[in-house]
């Protein structure tokens, strides 16, 4: 025998904890423009490249270049950017109302709004997309009222989920958003499901699922792979890679060896690797994989680069685990940044033009929010106790009856 | 010690003591656990005797029976009892029965630790108490501690144990006395007896129940968190209740229980889970079954309404010391 060794048990380490200096030499990247744009029909056999490049339209200075720079409106674009900044502000304003005391939690999407703002802009209205807690800029790039989601988010008596469900896991069936439960990567495969169900019924809707790269280690996300790749589901799956899991660096997903639009070569379907804040570029790709699905050629994997740049959620602190400055030193920048300088570049914004547009969404934020609090914050308000027996079942059964009249509602 | 320090304190010692046990789970390794239980377990044992997984509770549970199989003694954490259930088919498929249909040759001497239980405004999906799910399936033990000191002889013996034990930590306790009056000021651990607890290692015996306060005129049947509910309740109210404390379900002290409920003649069941399949169900059986000509009022249980846990009607929902106290009340009108 060659080529032996004493066995040791391998646990991967990321390249900093706190104290020691960023660093990304470990991320694969690519300039904008330079990965190839085949076309939406090419076989997945002619596709096994490309989870391995990066695809990128913003350059450096905000120019959309090579050919995944897609074709968009001013007025699209502004409506992107427009939810990308409601969402930033809305985050940080929910944030501090957690640390008020008035809600129980909460989880910004930080550095990640460019992701749900451009997918929910490029697919349909009849598109149903399967959301994690992180794609807030979805319901905000499609207007969904905010004093609702600050009603969810305090529990109070106008919340739309009945204060059953905790803050931000939000189900806006109107919105192509469903319901999301707090348990990782469960409804991929529902996503998967009402793909292969439109699929049946010879419709014209598809689906579109998220996980994070950590929660791609859960069995329920290769099962809904297996199933998307087998009946050529009209769906798009993506992974919102933001580098960290909580605590955990990327490589205990498995993210060191390999990428994870990669782990799309082993059911035999594309996997597309994004750069994940630029906004053009995950327009162009999210458009690439709705076409090659609604041409019948079945599912993509899109792997969205991006980071993570606030805590985990509001019961979080990354400074104990990740090194200062990560943020910072992040190669892909910041996608609200991008985009507007891509409009600057265009012409289409200017500097003041852009405070002009900010204090404007601070403006509907503010007064969203202030209407929700005005209902009242977690404990000051909530729905009348009766709905917490209602909708276990479509009808309540003997048990809910009896226990709702003991309970004296 | 405070609950999470005690159970640190029993990794502490075992990991000193036997280079055959290791814990791991996610964000257990240089993280220490987002409850922190594993705290500073890595920095001192190495990366290899604490470490982060995937996040996976299936392949933290398998890759744990196979360690167990090879011979090591792995403690894994499953970061909320909630997210246990993607590992349930090995849990109950494997573990539970790996040593039956082995006839012996294999077995998996794995501790599962899982925070559970209520009072932290966690929603449906960090709330839940599925200790019945598992107490059903033959071949698992379940350990449910209510203080410091308990906490570490429990999980001392269930690692040292040969049988795979899923060990559910009360969460609402980690840091402070509970007795489900969430307006009261939080009560800190340290002013309590049962949080003195040894720096060594000692260890209470899987399936004896502790005797929390004797009485004469009803026997009170509680683990977990639902202990303290229910000791303040019968402070509350009065009724001399004799209060035990199960420490766990399987095994279970069926002993201690008939014995007490032979002597009270009566009988509350409290737990946080819903009631309807609820291991109330259980014990209600078995006192039914063994103490039938005792009985001098129809049993009680106390527990979660019969729905998901809820966000905003937490304490609607949770059963807090008066529903206990009406529970009890009612044993005593017949
Ligand atoms: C089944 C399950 N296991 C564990 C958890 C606890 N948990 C919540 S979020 C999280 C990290 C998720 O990381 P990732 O998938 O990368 O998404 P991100 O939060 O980074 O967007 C964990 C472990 C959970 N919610 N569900």
């Amino acid at each position: 025998m060659k080529n032996t060794a004493e066995l040791s048990l391998y646990v991967p380490e990321p390249s900093g904890r706190p104290g020691d200096e960023p660093d990304f030499s470990n991320v694969p990247l690519q300039d904008a423009g330079e990965q190839r744009c085949p076309d939406t029909l090419t076989p997945e056999i002619e596709l096994r490249d490309m989870p391995y490049g990066l695809v990128r339209v913003l350059d450096d200075d905000g120019k959309a270049v090579g050919p995944w720079a897609p074709d968009l409106s001013t007025d699209h674009l502004m409506r992107g950017l427009d939810a990308m900044v409601r969402t930033r502000i809305f985050d940080d304003r929910m944030f501090r109302a957690n640390r008020q005391g008035k809600t129980s939690f909460y989880m910004k999407s930080t550095g990640e709004e460019a992701i749900g703002a451009a997918q929910s802009l490029c697919l349909g209205e009849r598109d149903m997309c399967f959301p994690t807690y992180r794609i807030l800029s979805w319901l905000m790039a499609r207007d969904y009222p905010m004093t609702a989601l600050g009603n969810q988010i305090f529990s109070n008596a106008e919340d739309p989920l009945k204060g059953r469900q905790l803050p931000v896991l939000y189900s806006a069936r109107d919105y192509g958003f469903y319901s999301i439960s707090g348990n990782l990567g469960s409804r991929l495969g529902h996503a998967v499901g009402w793909a292969m169900a439109s699929a049946y019924r010879h419709d014209d809707s598809i689906a579109l699922g998220y996980v994070g790269e950590g929660t791609t280690a859960e069995g329920n996300v290769h099962e809904a792979l297996t199933f998307a790749g087998v009946y050529r589901a009209p769906v798009i799956l993506c992974i919102t890679n933001n580098q960290w899991a909580i605590s955990s660096f990327s490589g205990i997903a498995g993210g060191n060896r390999t990428t994870f639009a990669a782990k799309a070569l082993a059911y035999g379907i594309p996997g597309l690797r994004v750069d994940g804040n630029d906004f053009l570029a995950i327009h162009a790709a999210t458009d690439w994989a709705r076409e090659r699905a609604l041409g019948n050629k079945g599912a993509t994997l899109i792997e969205l680069v991006t980071y993570r740049a606030a805590a985990h959620s509001s019961s979080d602190d990354p400074t104990r685990y990740r090194p200062k400055g990560e943020s910072e030193a992040w190669p892909l920048g910041d996608p609200v940044e991008r985009l507007k300088q891509h409009l600057i570049q265009r012409g289409d914004l200017t500097e003041d033009g852009y405070t002009d547009l900010h204090e404007d969404c601070e403006k509907r934020v503010r007064a969203a929010i202030r209407e929700a609090e005005a209902v009242g914050t977690l404990g000051q308000s909530k729905p009348s106790v009766k709905a917490m027996f209602e909708e276990v079942f479509k009808e309540p059964d003997w048990r809910q009856i009896e226990q709702r009249r003991e309970l004296g509602y | 010690m405070n609950m999470v320090q005690a159970l640190n304190s029993a990794l502490d010692v075992k990991l000193e003591d036997d280079p055959d046990i290791l814990t791991f789970g996610e964000d257990v390794g240089y993280f220490g656990g987002v409850f922190r239980v594993t705290d500073k377990l890595q920095e001192k044992y190495g990366l290899t005797r604490c470490f982060d997984t995937p996040i996976s509770e299936g392949g933290i549970v398998a890759t744990a029976i196979g360690m167990g199989a090879y011979g090591l003694r792995p403690v894994v954490e499953i970061q909320f009892a909630d997210y246990i259930l993607p590992a349930f088919d090995q849990l109950v498929s494997e573990a539970a029965r790996l040593r039956y249909r082995s006839n012996g040759e294999f077995w998996a001497p794995i501790t599962v630790r899982v925070p559970y239980g209520g009072g932290i405004f966690g929603g449906q999906t960090h709330s839940q108490s599925p200790e019945a799910l598992f107490a059903h399936v033959v071949g698992l033990k379940s350990v449910i501690p209510s203080n410091p000191y308990d906490a570490k002889g429990l999980l001392i013996s269930a690692i040292e144990d040969d049988d795979p034990v899923i060990f559910f930590e009360p969460k609402r306790l980690y840091n402070g006395l509970f007795e489900g009056r969430p307006d009261d000021p939080v009560k800190p651990w340290k002013d309590h007896p049962l949080a003195d607890v040894p720096e060594d290692v000692y260890r209470i015996p899987l399936g004896k129940a502790r005797m929390v306060r004797e009485g004469a005129d009803v026997t009170v049947l509680a683990y977990g968190t639902m202990v303290h509910v229910a000791l303040s309740a019968i402070e509350e109210c009065g009724i001399d209740a004799e209060l035990i404390d199960l420490r766990s379900i399987v095994p279970l002290d069926i002993d201690a229980i008939v014995e007490s409920v032979q002597r009270t003649g009566r009988c509350v069941i409290a737990h946080e889970a819903s009631r309807y399949g609820g291991f109330g169900g259980e014990l209600s059986a078995l006192v039914q079954e063994r103490c039938f000509h005792h009985l001098r009022a129809p049993i009680e249980r106390v527990a979660g309404w019969d729905t998901p846990y809820p966000h905003a009607f937490e304490w609607d929902y949770f059963p807090g010391p008066q529903r206990v106290i009406d529970a009890m009340q009612r044993t005593q009108e017949v």
